[in-house]
């Protein structure tokens, strides 16, 4: 079964939505498909495997019409992606953990070659020793590859984020691979209900992929020969502009996407009860889910403390960052650890914040390997920097 | 299905002019690989898409914003051709465009070495492409290091006294994918390559094709003796020129003689006197043990090809392919 259809609504504009009750990787295999990728390449890797799985039941019945590649690596499934992308395709691939390292360089070059490839990752921990469980070290260690990085906290969020992934990878101002990151087991294989929008409503919203460059028989053009240093500086500069043309894009896809479907996240980051906050905790993925849980007891035990769940990683939101840092103190918590420094998002929030306020900024690592994070252990996290009692980084939850 | 048992082979005369390798590129002189593109692009034509690894050809290219390929090219990471070249096919596959041959082109280190793995699925998975190794036997662009290619007692940068090994056989290891088409050639035999290209251009599936490509710098030897070199490794037995179409193996030219033992082949000592990569073989004095083992085990791979493909290999004329 592909997916079991709970109930039809109907949005404003007329739309007919269907909610489905499925898991995060069949969710976002759903979300793909919908996009119609001319090609998909993928290899097995666990937590993966369902949404692969689910694309090759999508061929089967005929629901996928593309290419489907079942490649023998994940190096292969980048690179096959990077030449059907180059051949003007439409083309989506999904990987997680070791498969994603394997992939690395091939990151690289997609980046670099500017094509715009849409990836799923489910974050996974990287062995040894062998370990499926999630922390987001893997994703987080690809972040100078040139893709655009989204975290999801819902299964929701996945379908809504793959679709805009395709509008934003594809636009004519990114022109970038994007990379839609979601955690193993907690959404990877945790059924939860999303609603889901009619194939019209995605096709009209993507359009049809038309690539500004191709290889073209018609127009033989070398793609990726040597190149010498002044021009090469200018390939770097102008990855950067697309991902900093990103940071606005990305908030009018999602409002362009909200009016078409009525479901929005956020934007660079999702705000949650900072109103009037003077503590504000940031988290990514399951966590910052989790977290929300954390903020309503909090408040409701009378602390002025509020939520940033952070969305995108790449582009850096560094601008959304600031005005939190001008507002109130930080406290961030990171399912990853850059070691022999400190937590990633920690880390860059700080860079973020550098000269521009004297906010005080607490880091939590939790959850490293895949130990369980619930709203208590945050909500124990967040007393502690809010007593004033936390060093300036600490790792919870080491004993037991 | 694809007719190939009546295919007219092609004379060196009647290769169309038309160049889609332009003059001026960055070559060195004498270089075999450019000998093989202008052939095997002859043989294509421009409904062609090229995918390149990390090879000596990635500099023939030359320095961006120019090229010297008048047919698209995609430059791909090292190991990534075949797996690249599926991705291209498979996308014109979706667009309809079933005029197009993609061809991947890479070295014997892209292929036998760090390639061989995405080479061996895309094989397997039936991709519809030509791959062609040039096999100079060295990773060269690198500066001449020892592959898997690399004959023994070749001096290479990484082998300074001489090869251990012996290279290994890729074109049998493609043979046991059961492709359609599988072919060795030499830069040396240019209506062997051209011919080959075009079988393999009209048949259907995954198409591998090896090109012998004698390195002047890399081997050692005078830049305009780079088509003798080849000549010579046939001549002595050191490569063959053999094609094997849906599992049926011929040899072609003196590389059928040479297995129907219609004529002896030349002492291998006559091919690697010319080249410097085995000058200590002949200094301060003859290593007859080691230009033994050379010629031993050419000895042993012919008897081998004798074994395994003499009787198996009488082609029907006019064949019918699937």
């Amino acid at each position: 079964m592909l997916s079991q259809s709970n109930c039809h609504e109907t949005r404003g504009g007329g739309q007919e939505m269907t909610v489905i009750m499925d898991t995060g990787n069949r969710i976002g295999a759903k979300a793909a498909v919908m996009a119609k990728p001319q090609v998909v390449a993928a290899y097995p890797i666990t937590p993966q495997t369902t949404m692969v799985e689910a694309i090759a039941e999508y061929v089967a019945n005929g629901e996928y019409k593309g290419e489907y590649i079942c490649v023998e690596s994940e190096h292969s499934a980048m690179s096959a992606c990077i030449g059907a992308s180059a051949a003007g395709s439409r083309t989506f691939t999904a990987t997680s953990s070791h498969g994603l390292l394997l992939m690395h360089e091939m990151l690289h070059w997609a980046a670099l070659a500017r094509l715009p490839v849409v990836m799923c990752n489910i974050n996974r921990v990287i062995g040894p020793g062998w370990n499926i469980w999630v922390d987001e070290n893997d994703s987080i260690s690809q972040r100078d590859t040139g893709w655009i990085q989204f975290y999801c906290s819902s299964n929701q969020e996945i379908f809504d984020t793959v679709i805009q992934a395709f509008k934003l990878a594809e636009h004519e101002k990114i022109v970038l691979p994007v990379m839609v990151n979601l955690n193993a087991f907690i959404l990877s294989h945790t059924s939860m209900p999303a609603e889901i929008p009619e194939q019209s409503v995605v096709d009209n919203f993507l359009g049809k992929y038309i690539p500004k460059w191709k290889l073209d028989v018609d127009n033989p053009t070398t793609f990726g020969n040597i190149i010498g240093p002044p021009y090469y500086y200018k390939v770097r500069h102008a990855m950067q502009e697309a991902q900093y043309n990103a940071k606005r894009l990305i908030p009018q896809i999602a409002k362009e996407w909200k009016k078409l479907s009525g479901q929005y996240h956020g934007d660079l980051l999702e705000y949650y009860k900072c109103e009037g906050a003077e503590h504000i905790l940031l988290s990514m993925g399951a966590i910052g889910a989790e977290s929300k849980i954390a903020i309503d007891n909090l408040q409701k035990a009378g602390h002025k403390i509020g939520l940033a769940r952070v969305r995108v990683i790449r582009p850096f939101p560094t601008e959304d960052i600031r005005k939190l840092g001008k507002q109130a103190d930080l406290i961030v918590i990171d399912r990853n650890i850059s070691v022999g420094l400190e937590g990633a998002l920690f880390n860059e929030i700080k860079a973020a914040l550098y000269g521009e306020t004297d906010a005080k900024v607490y880091g939590y690592i939790a959850g490293l390997g895949g130990k369980d994070v619930t709203y208590k252990d945050i909500e124990t996290m967040c007393r502690k920097a809010l007593k004033g009692t936390m060093k300036e980084q600490e790792w919870y939850g080491l004993e037991g | 299905m694809v007719w190939t048992g009546g295919m007219k082979d092609m004379a060196l005369k009647d290769f169309p002019v038309d160049e889609c390798l332009l003059q001026g590129n960055a070559s060195c002189p004498g270089c075999p690989a450019t000998i093989g593109l202008r052939l095997v692009l002859k043989a294509l034509g421009r409904k062609t898409i090229m995918v390149v690894p990390a090879c000596c050809t990635a500099v023939i290219e030359s320095l961006y914003p120019t090229t010297s390929f008048d047919v698209p090219v995609m430059n791909i990471a090292f190991e990534a051709a075949a797996a690249g070249a599926s991705g291209v096919e498979a996308a014109l596959r979706q667009q309809g465009r079933t005029d197009i041959t993609v061809a991947a082109w890479a070295g014997d280190g892209g292929t036998y070495d760090i390639g061989l793995q995405a080479l061996s699925g895309a094989l397997e998975r039936g991709t519809n492409f030509i791959y062609i190794c040039y096999n100079n036997q060295i990773y060269s662009n690198t500066g001449i290091q020892r592959s898997g290619a690399t004959p023994y007692a070749a001096w290479t940068t990484t082998t300074v006294g001489g090869k251990t090994e012996f290279r290994k056989e890729m074109g049998e290891i493609v043979l046991a994918h059961h492709i359609p088409y599988v072919a060795q050639t030499c830069i040396s035999y240019p209506e062997d390559v051209y011919n080959k290209i075009l079988k393999a251009k009209s048949i259907k599936g995954p198409k591998y094709i090896e090109i012998l490509a004698p390195c002047p710098p890399g081997w050692r030897f005078s830049m305009d003796k780079t088509v003798e070199m080849g000549r010579l490794a046939i001549e002595t037995g050191a490569w063959a020129l053999w094609e094997c179409e849906n599992d049926v193996m011929t040899f072609q030219g003196k590389s059928k003689l040479l297995l129907e033992k219609k004529v002896e082949r030349k002492p291998v000592e006559e091919w690697i006197k010319y080249q410097g990569r085995f000058s200590h073989l002949f200094k301060p004095e003859k290593d007859l043990m080691k230009i033994k083992t050379i010629e031993n085990h050419i000895d042993e791979t012919w008897e081998r090809y004798r074994n395994c493909y003499l009787h198996t290999g009488t082609k029907k004329e006019n064949e019918f392919v699937h």
